[in-house]
Formats: structure tokens, C-alpha cells, sequence
């Protein structure tokens, strides 16, 4: 099957940092894919170079076989990659219900130009309450975003990616800033609302076990680049990855929690 | 009721008010009514303006190029009928703003805002070194009909106040509509939110460039009746003090409803004009006490005395 993402030699240089240096990935459709690192390894540069946020300094990104490097990032999120984010952007001042048709709105006026539009006959009001309960957030409708737990609201971060119709979504940390007992709770609830549609996933994440329950592949990073790439059981077992990543000594369940 | 149906009937109420109150309204009342529409109207843009989080202090540019606009047409090219003057004062606006706000829809903030006063004073500064249209004096506009009826006499006496009744009335539906529409509801994800409204596929330079046009063809159709009302254009109209009034009838007003800042427009003027009656010399003085107590009593504007009687009622 040929890949839904690709990058060639992806590079970024900020002065002299190189916070991405010859990133080769190539992901495949239908599938959920890891990113791991520690601080600073260039795992959310990496999802800031795939939907335009920053530019490249060397090396292509391909969707779907079409170069799309440099790309503004509404272009991208048009043709179908969507994100959500380590601290949720969301619309304080507007209530939940309103967060989500706002992009559904977006989805509406413009449906020729978004791949794959999912409204159909129905209305953005009737997909907004369709999503609000598939994502479990129906009692927060009428909230405004600014008072909403921290938890609810990156899940409200999440279904706003969702509610552009994504055929690839990239998730910036998912869980963090959400306690470790609903930690799973919440990544099942995410993956079961966004799987349903065959959504391929990257998502960024340190927790070394909810990683290795829900992913189908692992991309370690460290220093910029990729050190490692493959099933998660190969990855999370490889000597570099175990002494740059997970950290050499402590249990993956400690690193976890810390 | 659906809220817009809602606002929709409120609006139709007003103009029914203002269409039985017109023959028991002296002269002077009349004309207070159609200047409090017309700034209402310039007001009612900076209420879309700010629902996008941005104020300008430069709206007084665009209602001076609709008053121009339509003393232009009427004297050198003998457009005689006042509702085509309205129009012919909002595209003159429209294309001012579509070239000023390419610029404009860069920046926000406090730059936008002064960046916005300065295209207004510069207006300002070629309105009064150009001969041509009277310098700082400017020159008389004198409307002959409206809506085919000839003004000053029998129903002609209340034509210009039909026409800015009218145009308040369909600015304010239109305006009401085009906030709840999926259009719309960007203005305030964009004050909101910038970076997300980008990664949801829409551009939020793009909302602030529509916004901005729109609120500048509201202030350039209140412009051009102001013109038909007071029978002259001078430069003062794109003066910042003038600019500042709107900002002040804008948020005095509040954001709540786009009724609101014909309302809050029409208690101003009111106010204004009693407090000049009574206290000829101390009236600012009274216009400052009053304004003082909106903002520490209303602090979200004279509309908000409907909000908390509505959300009593509920």
C-alpha cells in the first residue's frame, strides 16, 4: 500500500540548532503510529514541519503522493491533516457546541475544497451535537471553552481536529496534563471515536505503556533525528532507544509517571 | 423563537415605532432620530469589528467618504433620489476599505487601531487642503427625493427619516443574520483564536478583510443620510473625535446585540441634546457623569439591562 504521509531528508535549522535533521518517515494508511522522545528530540517540530506551520530548511513532505511542503497550514488541514495540540487551542469565550461549528461552519462553506466531506445532507448544528456525544462531551455543551476542566478541554482540542474530517490526524501529547488513572480511559475514548472512521493517527506521547498498548509502530526521536523505527515491542526493547529515550535504568512504567 | 427570528421581529417593532411615532415628532426630534440611525449605523460596524477583537479608531474615514460620496453625486452629477445616495455612500466606503484593507487586515490590536486613525486623518488632511470640495468648510448637499418622493413638504418631510429607518432596519437584520450564519460565527473564533481557526482550513486574515469592509459599508451608508439629513459635509467627519464617538456609542452601547448600539446611539443623542438645553455651559460635564455611571453600572454596555431582565424572566 503506498504511504498516506511521507517525508523525504526533512530538515529544520533554527540558527545553529538543528531541531530536525534528515527525517525520513514513511507512514502507511490505516494505522496508528508512536512518536517518542525526550525534550527537545524535535517531535512536535516534526508535526509543526508536516502541516506547514514551519517551513523546511531542506527535504520534502508528500501526502497521498502529492508534495505539500511549505504549504500554509489551512491548505494542509483542507487536504485532510489535522492536529491537535499539547496545550488545546480552543475557542475560550465560545461554549463547547460552538467550539466544534465553528470548524464545522468551515467544513460547510467550503466543502468542495475539503477531501472527503462527512456532512452529507445534515446540518453543521446536527453533526456538532452528533460529535459532542460521540466524544462524551454532551454535558459541557453549553459551557464556555475558558472554564471547562483541563482534561475536557483536550478533548474538545481533539474532536475539533476531528470535526474538519481529517484522513490523517496528528495528536501533540494527547495525555498530558491528565491524571494517570484516566490516561487510558481517555485514549481509548480518542482512538474509539477516531478509528471508527479509519483515521490514520500519529501522536506524540511519553508514557512508555499507553504507547506500547495502542500503537502499531514507534518512531524514536533524539537529537532531531529518527533513531529508531519499527513494531513497538522491537523499539521500546533497542539498546539506543532504551539508553536515549526511555532512559537507561528506570522501568518504562517510571518513566512514565514522572 | 429562534433568536434571529427573535431579533428580526424586535427590528420590525422599532420600525413600526418609528413609522406611528413620525407624525407626532417635531422637527428637531426627527432629525435627532435620523443622526442617532446614521451614527448607529457606523457603530453597529465597530460591534462586528470588535466580536473579531479588533477596534478601530479610524471609522469616521469611511463615514466621511459615504457623506462625500453622496454631496458629490448629488451636486456634479445630479443623483437626485436619497435611498441611491445611501447606497452609492456604502460602496463608496466599500472600495475604500477593500484598498485600505489590504493593509489593515495585517495588523491587530493597538496597531490596527492606529493604523486605522491614521488613514482617517490622513482623509482628513486631503479633505481639507482640496478647494475642490470646500476645504475645511466643505459645501451643502441638498437631497430631492426619496424613494421618488419629493422632500421637504406633506409626506416629503419624513423621507429622510424613512430612508434611514429603512436602512437601519434591513443593516441591522442583514447584520444579525450574517453574525449567526458560518461566516459569521469566525468573527469571534478569530478574536478568540487565531492559530486554530488557521489548522480548521480558514483564513482568519480573510474574516478580519470581509469584517473590516463590512463595518466600513455601514459606516458610509450613516454617512451619506447624516449628509441628506444636515444638508452639508465637512471634513470634521473624518475627524478622530468623530471616529471616537462611534468607538464610545460602540461600547457604551454593548456588543450583546446588534440592536444595541442604535439604541445606545438614540439615548446618547437624547441625552446630549437635553443636557445642551438644560446646562448650556456644564453639558459635557453631565455627558461624562452619565457615560461614567454606564461604565461602572453596565459595565457590558446599556444593552445588558435587556440581558438581565431576559435572564430573570427565564
Amino acid at each position: 500500500m503506498s504511504p498516506i504521509l511521507e517525508t523525504v531528508g526533512l530538515t529544520k535549522a533554527f540558527g545553529a540548532v538543528t531541531a530536525a535533521s534528515g527525517i525520513n518517515v514513511s507512514v502507511a494508511e490505516d494505522t496508528v503510529v508512536g512518536l517518542i522522545g525526550g525534550n527537545g528530540a524535535g517531535k512536535t517540530t516534526f508535526l509543526n514541519l508536516v502541516t506547514g506551520y514551519l517551513k523546511p530548511t531542506a527535504g520534502t513532505v508528500r501526502f497521498l503522493g502529492r508534495d505539500i511542503t511549505g504549504m500554509p497550514p489551512r491548505r494542509v488541514t483542507r487536504l485532510g491533516i489535522c492536529r491537535s495540540f499539547q496545550i488545546p487551542q480552543v475557542f475560550d469565550s465560545l461554549t463547547a457546541y460552538e467550539n466544534l461549528l465553528v470548524g464545522l461552519g468551515i467544513v460547510f462553506m467550503g466543502r468542495s475544497a475539503f477531501v472527503g466531506s462527512h456532512l452529507g445532507q445534515s446540518t453543521p448544528e446536527a453533526v456538532a451535537d452528533e460529535m459532542l456525544s460521540r466524544f462524551r462531551l454532551s454535558e459541557y455543551r453549553n459551557e464556555p471553552a475558558a472554564v471547562l476542566p483541563e482534561g475536557v478541554r483536550k478533548l474538545l482540542d481533539i474532536a475539533m481536529a476531528m470535526a474538519v474530517k481529517p484522513r490523517i490526524l496528528l495528536l501533540d501529547e494527547p495525555t498530558s496534563g491528565v491524571s494517570a488513572d484516566d490516561k487510558f480511559a481517555l485514549m481509548d475514548l480518542v482512538l474509539g471515536a477516531i478509528r471508527a472512521d479509519k483515521v490514520t493517527v500519529l501522536f506524540v506521547e511519553h508514557d512508555m505503556d499507553i504507547v506500547r498498548r495502542y500503537t502499531q509502530r514507534i518512531l524514536a526521536f533524539y537529537d532531531g533525528k529518527v533513531i529508531a523505527d519499527g513494531e513497538p515491542e522491537a523499539v521500546l526493547s533497542d539498546r539506543e532507544v532504551r539508553r536515549l529515550v526511555v532512559g537507561e535504568g528506570a522501568s518504562a512504567g517510571e518513566e512514565a509517571t514522572c | 423563537m429562534s433568536p434571529p427570528r427573535r431579533t428580526a421581529l424586535g427590528f420590525l417593532a422599532a420600525l413600526g415605532t418609528l413609522a406611528l411615532a413620525a407624525p407626532l415628532l417635531p422637527q428637531w426630534a426627527l432629525f435627532l432620530v435620523v443622526v442617532s440611525l446614521a451614527k448607529g449605523l457606523a457603530a453597529a460596524g465597530l460591534l462586528l469589528l470588535i466580536r473579531t477583537g479588533l477596534v478601530s479608531f479610524g471609522q469616521g474615514l469611511y463615514f466621511a467618504a459615504g457623506a462625500y460620496a453622496a454631496g458629490v453625486a448629488v451636486n456634479q452629477f445630479g443623483v437626485a433620489d436619497g435611498a441611491l445616495l445611501a447606497l452609492l455612500g456604502a460602496l463608496a466606503a466599500v472600495s475604500v476599505s477593500a484598498v485600505l484593507g489590504l493593509l489593515l487586515a495585517r495588523y491587530r490590536a493597538i496597531f490596527f487601531a492606529m493604523l486605522s486613525l491614521a488613514f482617517s486623518m490622513i482623509l482628513y488632511g486631503l479633505l481639507v487642503k482640496s478647494p475642490l470640495l470646500g476645504s475645511t468648510d466643505g459645501f451643502n448637499v441638498a437631497v430631492k427625493t426619496v424613494f421618488g418622493v419629493a422632500v421637504g413638504r406633506g409626506p416629503g418631510r419624513y423621507g429622510v427619516y424613512g430612508l434611514a429607518a429603512v436602512v437601519a432596519f434591513v443593516a441591522g437584520v442583514a447584520l444579525d443574520r450574517y453574525l449567526r450564519s458560518n461566516l459569521g460565527r469566525l468573527a469571534p473564533a478569530v478574536r478568540d483564536n487565531e492559530l486554530r481557526v488557521e489548522y480548521m482550513g480558514a483564513s482568519a486574515k480573510n474574516v478580519v478583510y470581509l469584517n473590516l469592509v463590512v463595518a466600513a459599508a455601514l459606516a458610509g451608508a450613516g454617512g451619506a443620510i447624516t449628509a441628506l439629513a444636515v444638508g452639508h459635509v465637512d471634513p470634521e467627519m473624518a475627524y478622530w473625535t468623530t471616529s471616537g464617538e462611534f468607538v464610545f456609542v460602540a461600547i457604551l452601547s454593548g456588543t450583546a446585540s446588534v440592536a444595541a448600539p442604535f439604541l445606545g446611539a438614540l439615548l446618547l443623542e437624547l441625552l446630549r441634546s437635553f443636557a445642551y438645553e438644560h446646562a448650556p455651559n456644564t453639558w459635557q460635564l453631565v455627558m461624562g457623569a452619565a457615560m461614567l455611571a454606564v461604565i461602572l453600572f453596565l459595565p457590558d454596555g446599556i444593552w445588558s439591562v435587556f440581558r438581565a431582565r431576559r435572564r430573570a424572566t427565564q
